[in-house]
This record gives structure tokens, sequence and C-alpha cells, in this order.
């Protein structure tokens, strides 16, 4: 049965990005407002959801070629390394150090260590609900 | 002027109260979705409501989150009725 759904996949060609500019909103404005690694996370594995929905697990694996396991291992590590980084400089586990530096083009700006911690979370989150979407929508 | 704004949240409550009566009640699986989605929709005027009413504005992520996520819902069941299956495997059969 040929269906045609041309209204749904030009929507989705527009707002996937709406979707994934707020989740990378979401996710930096975390420390000082509500938002955070998990969030945009889930936000940006709902934007991959929505291109799935729209489109077919052929064509998205196409086109954003991205191996999810691998994805979540990557986060586990720069979260863990994070975490131990702070044992070289004779400070606790988890210890977390920041600075203000002069940024070009965005002046003087904080950057925290925690940070690194957030993208680790971030990754984990899209990894790991990304392969159980996958997992299950690709069962025959 | 706060006493407006009760107002509004009683008639946003009064229109959900019809959403979940459609919900329950409605005869078929269609009439059960778009009124989950037009409570998706009063919810999120209710939390616009409720931002003012609390005088802050960490509230407006939540109603742009909760827009979406009332959409990829709508379109999830739309695609689960229309199609039988939510994501397809590949396309080039059709």
């Amino acid at each position: 049965m040929k269906t045609n759904d041309v209204i749904l996949q030009t929507t989705t060609k527009i707002i996937f990005f709406i979707i994934f500019l707020f989740s990378i909103h979401i996710f930096f404005a975390g420390h000082y407002t509500p938002g955070g690694g998990f969030v945009g996370g889930l936000l940006t594995a709902s934007g991959i959801v929505l291109l799935l929905l729209a489109f077919d697990l052929k064509t998205v694996t196409t086109a954003l070629p991205i191996n999810y396991t691998v994805m979540t291992a990557i986060g586990l590590l720069l979260a863990l390394s994070t975490a131990a980084g702070s044992i070289f400089f004779n400070v606790p586990f988890f210890t977390h150090a920041f600075d203000y530096f002069e940024l070009p083009l965005l002046g003087k700006q904080s950057l925290h260590t925690a940070m690194l911690f957030d993208t680790g979370v971030y990754l984990v989150v899209v990894g790991v609900t990304m392969t159980i979407i996958q997992s299950i929508g690709a069962d025959d | 002027m706060m006493v407006f704004f009760w107002v509004i949240v009683v008639l946003i409550s009064l229109s959900m109260l019809a959403f979940i009566y459609r919900l329950i009640v409605g005869p078929t699986v269609p009439d059960r979705v778009v009124a989950l989605d037009s409570l998706g929709v009063a919810l999120i005027s209710m939390i616009g409501i409720f931002s003012i009413l609390v005088d802050t504005s960490f509230f407006l992520e939540i109603i742009l989150l909760l827009a979406i996520l009332a959409f990829i819902g709508t379109v999830a069941f739309s695609k689960f009725l229309e199609k039988g299956e939510i994501i397809q495997r590949d396309n080039d059969h059709r």
C-alpha cells in the first residue's frame, strides 16, 4: 500500500532542527537555569525519534551513521575521566574546578569542568535511548 | 488582576474535564488520540498561566518541551493507526 506522507516529512525536515537547537540550548543552560545533560539528551533523542517516525530506519541510519553503543561508551569514558582527573591535582575524587577566561567573540566566560561531566551524561542518555528504540523498532 | 488569571485557570480546568470525558467515552481510537492532543495543549496553556501566577520565567522551557512531546506522541499514535507499525525498516517495498 503506497501512502503519501509528504506533509509529515516536510514538517519533520523543519522541526528536527528546531528540536535539536532547543536541546543544545537546554544542555548549555543547565548551569544557571533548568536543564542539563539529561533533558538535553532526551530531547535530542526525541528529535531523532521524530526522524525515525517520518522516514524509516534505513534512511535515518544512512543520514546519521552513528554507532550508539560506541557513543554510550565514549560518554561513560568522558564522565569517568572528568571525575578521575581531579586526583592528579591532590584533591579528592570528583572535585571540579572552574575559572574565568577571555574568549574571542564571546567575552568573559566561566568555564567549568562540570560541563565535561554533563557532556558525558548527554552522550550516555542519547546513546542508551537510541539503542533501546532502534533495537525495539528493528524487531520483525 | 490575579482574579482574572484564576478565572482562566478554572475555565481551562473545565475544558480539561471535557477532554477527559471524551478520552474515556470516545467511541473510536482516533477520538481518544485527538482528546489526548488537546489535553496536551490545555496543559501547556495551564503551565503558561501558572508561570504568570507564581511570577517566574523558569517554566517557559517546559512549555516548548511539552509541545514537542505532544507533537511526537500524536505523530506516533497516528502512524500506528495508519500503518500498524511505528518505525518502519525500509520504505523501498511500498
